[in-house]
Formats: structure tokens, C-alpha cells, sequence
């Protein structure tokens, strides 16, 4: 029994039976999450718990729209504006670390600076650093210089917050390449810019969007710095889920469940499509191809 | 100033000179983490050491170490550490245990493997809100499913939040199923790795199974093991939403973890100066945990070149 798992090798329908039935139990939390965003609100709460039930859809209409209690009208809610904020923020901030990110991972790889390992330290100790420790100081510096409720503000919040592990990774998957085509390539007259372009990146493009579904999974669900320094017009998902919480009448789990649901399918996609490049991310680029 | 007196191009030859393509490649993300990273540490720094309140509008007075003074000497701080050493070091453990067996579940190719790994990635994707509001839903007593289960097995009813043992648990079970899927993918990246002319050699020496667990394959993941528990060590140290969510720190002030203290001080009583104090004091800690980071990361690579 043992050692059927120990050694990496092909197995058949029969083991993935198995596996699904384990990786259902798992993610069974997450199962009943999509159930409940079909329930109503008395199946939400029933005792006990129901795992059959008329399915709705009246959550996800109430994602968007809200009947009035007072005039009985449909009235649209701010809900599509905080995917797209969420999106756009969360995609724009990841992307911009790649790119600053990249530049900063090839020069550490390169063209090591003086002090290249104390800047490679510090660089990581700002991405371990728990976030309440600058909290106190971005809030009030956000407050002064008016980026508090700005797109941008958040937005280069999060490419700091992800600078550091986009440094990291892409230097490691740097490191690995072999330097010996970019000289023959320099000796062939290529420009730098070339060597950067045509020989370097290409070949590191997995490596690249490993980087990129891991930013994207740490900032999808960034919830206390949003909370502080999102206004109005910027709220992202998360703030807003929060603040559904709230209501007079308790939480709302079907409508939250829905929200929630809807806020799982674009991450699960673009991790989906590149799954096989994350297991080299987690690792830092030490697995060696 | 002299080179803005130079022709525009003088300056733009100046700065593109090889001898300067690596600092200014480093320019941009070393820009953006002083002014949104390092910036605020130091202002932190330094209000660390006035008596500073952010809802008032006193002119702060300079108080030297008094405030890390007033931090280090309170019991509670030391309540809220051993309380966030509890729940971060069993969460890790779980994490790992759990990690660790489904890694060697799909550490082998089967059939769908793919989609099957998708069921147990997921919970990584989740927002903490989302997670502690519905495992607070699962703990309810009357309406969660996690009560409802237990019920068939005690004769009382079952109340996983009432008290402080079953809080912590509750706290450590959302936090090591949302991050146990994070530490199979750093095990199944270590098993992966171990060439496979290792386990034909001891195929032919007929080595047990245990014997070559430990002689091939745990050599080969011991150092991500160590990568695995530092990197949780350090983010679950950070737990925040998850527990001012699911219990707000109780039973009474039970699961209140130093995150949670934190923001409690800075933002609901605004002892800012007093935060800062014992924020620096966690950066500390965590600066200690990032050089052992570090060092299990080179081991790491100085084992598989």
C-alpha cells in the first residue's frame, strides 16, 4: 500500500475514484457554500441543515438588484461596479509588479548591484512583514496626500505588496536559465534589449505566470487594506461582501453565498488554466526541470 | 544638477551607460516599496517613540521608549502571544499533516488528475471573509451542520464556539483547510523532484517501504518541509479576518491573537503611538523568521543543483 504512492507512476480509473471521493469531502465547505447561494432564505437556515432542495435563482438577480421595501421596484445595486474594481484593480496591480518586478529580477540575476543580497533581504522582509504594522502610517499618509479612495492609490499599494514576490520568484527562474546562449547570442551582435526580449523571457514564460496566479490569488482576497483605503467608487468585492454582514435582520448566507460564487469563477479559471505552472511558483523555482 | 545642464541626450547617454543598467533596472520596484512600504515603516518608527493619538489633534510629545516600555511590561501583550503561538503552531501542524498526506495522494498521475486537484486547490482562492463568515454558519449551534453531525454523537447540544479550547479549534480548522492545499503543492513539488533511478536502486536492494521513505524521498522534501513551515509560520502569525470574524477574539478574550490586539489598540481605542511600539517589536520577530526563511530556501537550492 505504501509504496503505490511513493513512486510517482500512472494509475488508473480506479485511483481517481478514490481521489474524488477525498478531494469531495474537501471541498465539501466550499460545495454547500454554492448550494446555499441557491437557497432561499428559510432553506438557508433550516434545521436541520438541507441537502435537497428546490434550487432559486433569486440570489444572484438579488446580487445585482435589490427590491425596494418601499415602492416594490427593482433598483440596481453597485455590485457590478465591485467586480469590476476588483478585477481591474487585482489585474492591473499584479501586472504592474510582474513588469517592475521582471526588470528589478533581471538586474539581481545580471548585473548583481553592491549590497545585491542586503536589497534582496530587505525587498523580502517587506513582503513577511504582517500588513498592521505599516497600516497605521499608509492610512494616514493616504489620508494627507488624498490617495485614500483613489484607483491609484490601492493600486500601488498592491504593486508593492506584490513586488517582492514577483522579485523573488522571477530571479530564481532567472538564475536557472543558462547564460551561455545569452553570450553566444551577445556575440552574434544582439543587443541587450534583444538578449532581454528574445532569448531571456521567452524562455521563462511559465515561470512568469506561475508569478502571475499567485499575485493574483494573494491580492483577489486582500480584505483589511481595502477595507481602510477603498471609498465609495473603488470598493472592492471583499469590502463589499463584508458589508452585506451587517443588516438588521442577520446575515444574509444565500445572497452572500452568491456573491461569493460568483467571485470563485474567475480566479478558479485562470488557475485552472494554469495550474501546472503554480507547482513551480509555491516553490520558489527550485523544482529543477 | 549638472548633468539636467547637459543637452537632453548628454543626460539620457549618462543614464543608460552599462556600468549603470543594473540600478536603474532596479529603480522602479525599489521606488514603489520605499514610498508604500519602507516610507511607512519608518514613519511608524517614529511615532513609535511619541504619544501619538490618531483621533486627536494634541501635538504629540516625545516619550522615548516609554511605550515599547509599557508594551513589553503588560501581561496582557504576553497573553495575546502565547495565544497566537497556540493557534499558529497548530494550525502549521495540521497544515503539514494534511498537506503532506494529499500530496502523496497526487504526487501519482491518474486519469482527470487535473480536475481533481481543482477540488482541493480551491479553498486557497476564498476570501477570509467568506471563509469565517460560513464556518461560523458550519459551528452555529442550531442551524450549522457541524453541530448538527456532532449531535448524533453527544447527548448535548453541541456549542463550538462557547468555549475557549473549542474556539481555538474552530479557528485552527478554517485557517488549515483553507492552507493546507498550499503546503501539498510544496510537497508534491519536493516529490516530483527525487529522481526516479533512486527508487529503481532500491527496488533492486529490496529496501522497505519505510526504510526508503527515509533514506530517498524525505531527504529530498525535508528541506521544503522546513520552506513549507516557515512560510505558513509567518503568514498564519498574520491572522487577522479569519478570527475577528469567526469569534471577534472570544470567548472572552480567548482567541484574541496579537493581529487582532493590534488592530483593536490602533483602530477602536486609537493608542496609535502604543501600536506602533508593539508592531515593531512583531516586525522584529518576523524579521527573525524571514533570515530562517531564508536559509531554508538557499538549503533548498544548494540541495537540488
Amino acid at each position: 500500500m505504501a509504496r503505490k504512492y511513493r513512486e510517482i507512476g500512472k494509475a488508473g480509473w480506479g485511483y481517481t475514484a478514490i481521489t474524488s471521493v477525498v478531494g469531495f469531502i474537501y471541498f465539501f465547505p466550499v460545495f454547500w457554500i454554492i448550494l446555499t447561494a441557491f437557497k432561499t432564505r428559510t432553506d438557508a437556515l433550516a434545521v436541520p441543515p438541507k441537502l435537497f432542495f428546490t434550487p432559486t435563482l433569486e440570489n444572484f438577480q438579488s446580487v445585482f438588484f435589490r427590491a425596494s421595501i418601499t415602492t416594490g421596484t427593482s433598483q440596481a445595486t453597485d455590485m457590478g461596479l465591485y467586480f469590476f474594481n476588483s478585477i481591474f484593480i487585482a489585474f492591473t496591480s499584479v501586472g504592474l509588479a510582474l513588469i517592475v518586478g521582471t526588470l528589478a529580477a533581471y538586474a539581481f540575476s545580471r548585473y548583481p548591484l553592491k549590497g545585491n543580497d542586503t536589497y534582496l533581504f530587505i525587498i523580502l522582509t517587506t513582503r513577511m512583514m504582517p500588513p498592521i504594522v505599516v497600516i497605521i502610517p499608509i492610512f494616514l499618509m493616504f489620508r494627507l496626500s488624498g490617495l485614500a479612495g483613489s484607483y491609484w492609490g490601492i493600486i500601488l499599494l498592491y504593486t508593492a505588496f506584490n513586488i517582492p514576490f514577483s522579485v523573488w520568484l522571477v530571479k530564481s527562474f532567472f538564475d536557472e536559465l543558462n547564460p551561455e546562449i545569452e553570450d553566444a547570442a551577445r556575440m552574434d551582435g544582439a543587443t541587450e534589449r534583444r538578449v532581454f526580449f528574445n532569448f531571456c523571457i521567452p524562455q521563462i514564460l511559465a515561470g512568469l505566470s506561475a508569478t502571475f496566479v499567485f499575485g493574483l490569488i494573494l491580492t483577489w482576497n486582500e480584505f483589511l487594506f481595502a477595507l481602510l483605503l477603498t471609498g465609495v467608487e473603488t470598493r472592492t468585492v471583499p469590502v463589499a461582501m463584508a458589508r452585506t454582514l451587517g443588516g438588521e435582520v442577520g446575515v444574509d448566507y444565500g445572497l452572500l453565498a452568491a456573491i461569493v460564487t460568483l467571485f470563485l469563477i474567475p480566479i478558479f479559471f485562470v488557475t485552472f488554466l494554469l495550474q501546472n505552472q503554480l507547482l513551480r511558483g509555491v516553490t520558489f523555482g527550485t523544482v529543477k526541470k | 544638477m549638472a548633468n539636467t545642464a547637459n543637452s537632453r541626450g548628454g543626460f539620457g547617454a549618462w543614464l543608460l551607460d552599462p556600468k549603470r543598467r543594473g540600478a536603474l533596472l532596479v529603480t522602479p520596484a525599489l521606488v514603489i516599496l520605499f514610498v508604500m512600504n519602507i516610507f511607512p515603516l519608518m514613519w511608524s518608527f517614529g511615532l513609535s517613540f511619541f504619544n501619538y493619538k490618531a483621533s486627536s489633534l494634541k501635538v504629540p510629545k516625545f516619550r522615548g521608549l516609554s511605550n515599547y516600555e509599557r508594551v513589553l511590561t503588560d501581561d496582557k501583550v504576553w497573553e495575546r502571544f502565547q495565544t497566537t503561538a497556540i493557534i499558529v503552531g497548530s494550525s502549521v501542524i495540521v497544515q503539514l499533516i494534511i498537506g503532506f498526506l494529499l500530496a502523496l495522494m497526487f504526487a501519482k498521475a491518474f486519469p482527470m488528475r487535473r480536475i481533481v486537484l481543482m477540488l482541493v486547490l480551491t479553498p486557497m482562492m476564498l476570501s477570509f471573509v467568506s471563509v469565517g463568515v460560513f464556518f461560523k454558519l458550519f459551528y452555529e449551534p442550531t442551524f450549522g451542520i457541524v453541530s448538527y453531525v456532532l449531535n448524533f454523537f453527544t447527548e448535548d447540544h453541541f456549542v463550538m464556539l462557547g468555549s475557549p479550547a473549542g474556539a481555538i479549534a474552530g479557528i485552527v480548522i478554517a485557517d488549515a483547510w483553507m492552507w493546507s492545499p498550499f503546503v501539498m503543492l510544496l510537497v508534491l513539488a519536493g516529490l516530483v523532484s527525487v529522481p526516479k533511478y533512486l527508487y529503481e536502486a532500491a527496488e533492486i536492494d529490496r529496501a522497505s517501504a519505510w526504510r526508503r521513505f527515509w533514506t530517498i524521498t524525505f531527504p529530498y522534501i525535508r528541506s521544503l518541509l522546513l520552506l513549507a513551515v516557515l512560510f505558513r509560520t509567518i503568514e498564519t502569525f498574520k491572522l487577522f479576518d479569519i478570527v475577528y470574524i469567526i469569534t471577534e477574539g472570544g470567548p472572552g478574550s480567548s482567541t484574541e491573537t496579537i493581529a487582532v490586539f493590534l488592530y483593536r489598540n490602533a483602530f477602536q481605542f486609537f493608542k496609535t503611538s502604543q501600536s506602533s511600539a508593539l508592531a515593531y517589536i512583531v516586525l522584529f520577530i518576523v524579521i527573525v523568521l524571514t533570515n530562517l526563511y531564508l536559509y531554508a530556501v538557499n538549503r533548498r537550492a544548494e540541495e537540488v543543483s
